[in-house]
């Protein structure tokens, strides 16, 4: 049986050694966000994911949920869970104050996603759906759909889908054919087949709410043709009560390779009735607001994974007798020693350890930097911000999914063949952490993002708050008693991303294909770059830490250690993504179909 | 009817414990600490009965360093109203402690005081005996039920042959046992509005309380590690181990 404990003092580490969560509280309207309350909030948030949710995750995976003519139930324990985890407040921690929310900062929301995709991704995927339907209400419903939605949304009662992907089409979203009619009373009619709808039918809520994407009457058949559409399960009377049933049914569920207890929904609207979100036609621009903040969580969930899989390796790996040293017998009164004495287990746990630890920095920090661009009083502190969110949410989206599944798969087998078996619970997280690759715009998809929408957005200024502080610290830490022996190998490696940036701009522009084609090595070599600047910043932080005799010693010492490894054995990943990358696109395109 | 509540900051019950190397006790640098549960179990108590409408009043009080202020803050967050936490580094042995609550009590005038039977890093199940004793208050200890009946207090207590009920007049002190509640998680609004409610810091010599301790601990050391079993092959090979090894039978 796997096990669960919250990292708290990772997540201290980085939120006070590392950045200053302090920061956030100087933010107007989130003065309450100190250090000792977000600690305090995270704590018993701790405790939720560990004693609530966790013991659900393995039997949640293996009972799934189950559908009964048009009825989904949700594994034994769900309903439960989720009323606990609603009468306590958590769906509302981060939703608006005038609209029945706590009114706290992303960055607590960040980390307690984090637990809560590591204690039971799919229990998590339901109120975080319902928080991108808050989102996309809030930025950009009327007042009436806000005032009437989300209080409900925000305590719980009620939760949320987004209702993109239809069976002909998933990354293409401007093929949808989900028809939307207008009525004389200002609503609409909606009439099409939804299909993937994660939590789309279940049993935790009272009400489900549907954000739809579908075509008004003459509309482009591209997506500047595509508007957004609030589908309630039950309509809602003028009194806020629940009414009649609308004409939007779950005709099945899917069976998959994981996240079993997230009903994933087949979703037949039957001229259900749907109020209009946002503008006619701006549906896809509305829709992204929601998207950027849904593959932030994607990213996260990516994260979580990785870290409760290494977690379970590491203990098995200290427990697991197998073999004597290479260099000597370490527990001489057992029958061999553990196989973490050998190095290619450590090679395995030190990369899960530095990834994690790092792409728990950068999801960090780009919650504090959200939590910035939202409410600081200067405009250009604001942007830079935003510009920094913007750049790093394909990167955490595509590198922290892929490094979840490599990290997965990597713990699985530290376990040998006993990973590979369903009781040790080690496999679940292989086939969980799949999707996250997948869903939210395929890791393909956000390397296309990085490059063709991220990369020359405003002259590169994206780019710029990203290059611009990292030119800063190499040049400013090139004698660092700590780091400084590692500036030369990490300014090298940004010099590379410098010029594979350069690159793919040039020859981009005359030929969209060279864009295409190095897009996926681009947005990997960000990612390794990115996460060895996090494994620096924690390494200094560490530093200062035993320089001053502050804390425990052996635990900032680590952190040196881990940043060695990074720097030593991860980081040189990018070499051989630059390389390719460098090849172009002929190598792709010259062969023909017809010789594949 | 007021209520206090004792609460203690030690060694969360998921960690491990190390003893110091130089066995003088156990250590406890940059280890995680929480409320000891037998305590949480006392405020969820007091809470219900706030709830229930029986209380009026919580006040929970800690006796132990600065940082035991988070302790109390999650009894604040749990539903308590105010918190006096009595400031001391050293440790304090139950006789001093009974003593300071008997102070809070002079000082407070609660009609009933709750605390934990006892607190699992010393074990020493004496502190309420010793406060209801220096009181001159009844004493229901090792609850697993507690109901107001009239104007007494009917305690159900876990004792060796199985459960005795005892009628008491109020004011009274109540220790809990595992089994008279489970506590409950502390909801977000709750831990916001934690931070609002009054805490007051104070001395023990606030309370001409002499707290040096009586007794002087020679050494700390781990219990022994605890032989791997073995298999036997047969009943014959148990029955000749019980009687010739073990010595049993
Ligand atoms: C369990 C699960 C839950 C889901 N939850 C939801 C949900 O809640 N709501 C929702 O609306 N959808 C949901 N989806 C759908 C999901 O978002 C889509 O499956 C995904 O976006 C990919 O779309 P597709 O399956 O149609 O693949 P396709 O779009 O057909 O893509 C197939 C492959 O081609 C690649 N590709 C496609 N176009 C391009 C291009 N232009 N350039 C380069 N490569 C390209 C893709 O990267 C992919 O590898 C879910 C899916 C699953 C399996």
């Amino acid at each position: 049986m796997p096990q669960y404990k919250a990292p708290i003092e990772n997540i201290n580490f980085i939120l006070n050694d590392v950045f200053n969560v302090e920061d956030v509280a100087k933010l107007e309207g989130y003065e309450e966000a100190t250090p000792d309350m977000v600690e305090a909030i995270i704590g018993e948030g701790a405790r939720i994911c560990e004693d609530v949710l966790f013991p659900l995750n393995q039997s949640g995976d293996q009972e799934g949920c189950t559908w009964d003519d048009g009825v989904v139930t949700t594994p034994k324990g769900f309903k439960e869970a989720y009323d606990t985890y609603i009468q306590n407040g958590w769906t509302s921690m981060v939703a608006h104050p005038e609209y029945g929310g706590q009114g706290l900062p992303q960055i607590v929301q960040v980390v307690m996603e984090e637990m809560i995709c590591s204690a039971n991704m799919s229990f998590g995927m339901y109120p975080g759906l319902s928080k991108g339907a808050y989102d996309a209400i809030y930025m950009h419903g009327s007042e009436q759909l806000k005032e009437t939605y989300l209080p409900k949304l925000a305590e719980g009662t009620w939760s949320g889908t987004m209702c993109l992907t239809e069976p002909h089409c998933g990354t293409d979203l401007g093929q949808i054919k989900t028809k939307a009619v207008p009525k004389d009373d200002g609503s609409y009619e909606i009439t099409g087949t939804k299909i993937f709808i994660s939590a789309g039918e279940h049993d935790l809520t009272e009400n489900i709410l549907h954000l739809v994407l579908a075509k008004l009457p003459g509309a482009p058949d591209t997506t500047r043709g595509i508007s957004l559409f609030l589908v309630p399960k039950f309509n809602v009377k003028s009194d806020g009560t629940i009414g009649d049933r609308n004409g939007i049914k779950c005709g099945s569920i899917e069976h998959k390779m994981g996240i079993h207890a997230n009903a994933t929904c087949v979703m037949n609207l039957d001229d259900a009735k749907g109020f209009l979100v946002g503008k006619p036609n701006e549906g896809m621009k509305a829709m992204f607001t929601m998207m950027n903040m849904a593959r932030l969580a994607v990213g996260m969930q990516g994260l979580g994974l990785a870290e409760i899989a290494y977690q379970n390796a590491l203990v098995y790996a200290k427990d697991r007798l197998q073999g004597r040293g290479l260099d000597g017998t370490k527990a001489p009164d057992k029958p061999a020693d553990p196989i973490i004495v050998h190095p290619g287990v450590r090679l395995e746990l030190l990369r899960m350890k530095s990834v994690i630890e790092a792409g728990r920095a950068l999801t960090y920090y780009t919650g504090i930097r959200e939590d910035i661009a939202h409410k600081h009083p200067d405009a250009d502190v604001r942007q830079e911000a935003a510009d920094w969110v913007a750049l790093m949410t394909p990167v955490i989206k595509a590198h922290l999914t892929d490094m979840g599944y490599d990290i997965a798969t990597r713990a699985m087998e530290v376990y040998g063949g006993h990973g590979f078996i369903q009781e040790w619970g080690m496999e679940q997280y292989v086939r969980d952490v799949e999707i996250t690759k997948i869903y939210e715009g395929t890791n393909g998809i956000q390397a296309l993002d990085l490059v063709g929408r991220k990369m020359g957005q405003n002259t590169g200024r994206l780019l710029r708050s990203f290059f611009h502080p990292v030119l800063e610290f190499i040049d400013a830490h090139k004698d660092h008693a700590e780091i400084g022996q590692y500036m030369e190998a990490f300014g090298k490696s940004v010099s590379k991303l410098q010029n594979a940036t350069i690159t793919l701009a040039t020859k981009g522009l005359k030929n969209p294909l060279e864009a295409g084609a190095g897009a996926k090595d681009y947005l990997k070599m960000f990612g390794v770059i990115s996460l060895g600047y996090m494994q620096l910043l924690m390494a200094k932080a560490a530093h200062e830490k035993i320089e001053a005799g502050a804390g425990d010693p052996k635990f900032y010492d680590a952190k040196l250690k881990c940043c060695r490894y990074y720097i030593e054995r991860v980081l040189p990943e990018h070499y051989s993504a630059y390389h390719a990358l460098l090849t172009g696109a002929d190598n792709l395109m010259a062969l023909s179909e017809d010789q594949f | 009817m007021k209520i206090l509540v004792a609460v203690k900051r030690v060694l969360d019950y998921n960690v491990k414990a190390r003893v110091k190397s130089d066995q003088s006790g156990v250590d406890l640098s940059n280890v995680k600490m929480s409320m000891n549960p037998f305590c949480e179990i006392a405020v969820e108590e007091a809470v219900r009965m706030k709830e229930k409408g029986l209380a009026e009043e919580i006040i929970t009080v800690s006796i132990g360093p600065s940082q035991a202020q988070e302790t109390l803050r999650t009894s604040l967050a749990m539903g308590a109203d105010r918190s006096i936490l009595i400031e001391i580094d050293e440790n304090v042995e139950p006789l001093a402690v009974a003593k300071l609550l008997k102070g809070v009590v002079e000082k407070e005038s609660p009609n009933l005081v709750i605390m934990g039977k006892q607190s699992i890093d010393g074990d020493n199940n004496q502190t309420g005996q010793m406060l209801a004793a220096l009181l001159g208050w009844g004493q229901g200890t090792f609850a697993s039920k507690v109901e107001k009946d009239g104007d007494q207090l009917k305690v159900t207590r876990e004792v060796d042959g199985g459960l005795e009920t005892v009628g008491l007049k109020l004011p009274a002190v109540v220790t809990t046992d595992l089994r008279l509640n489970e506590p409950r998680y502390a909801s977000l609004p709750n831990i916001m509005k934690a931070k609002k409610k009054p805490l007051d810091t104070m001395a023990p010599s606030d309370f001409g309380v002499d707290v040096s301790p009586r007794v002087v601990t020679l050494k700390v050391t781990e219990p022994p590690k605890r032989e791997a079993g073995i298999k036997v092959e047969s009943v014959e090979q148990l029955v000749d181990k019980l009687q010739n090894e073990a010595k049993v039978i």
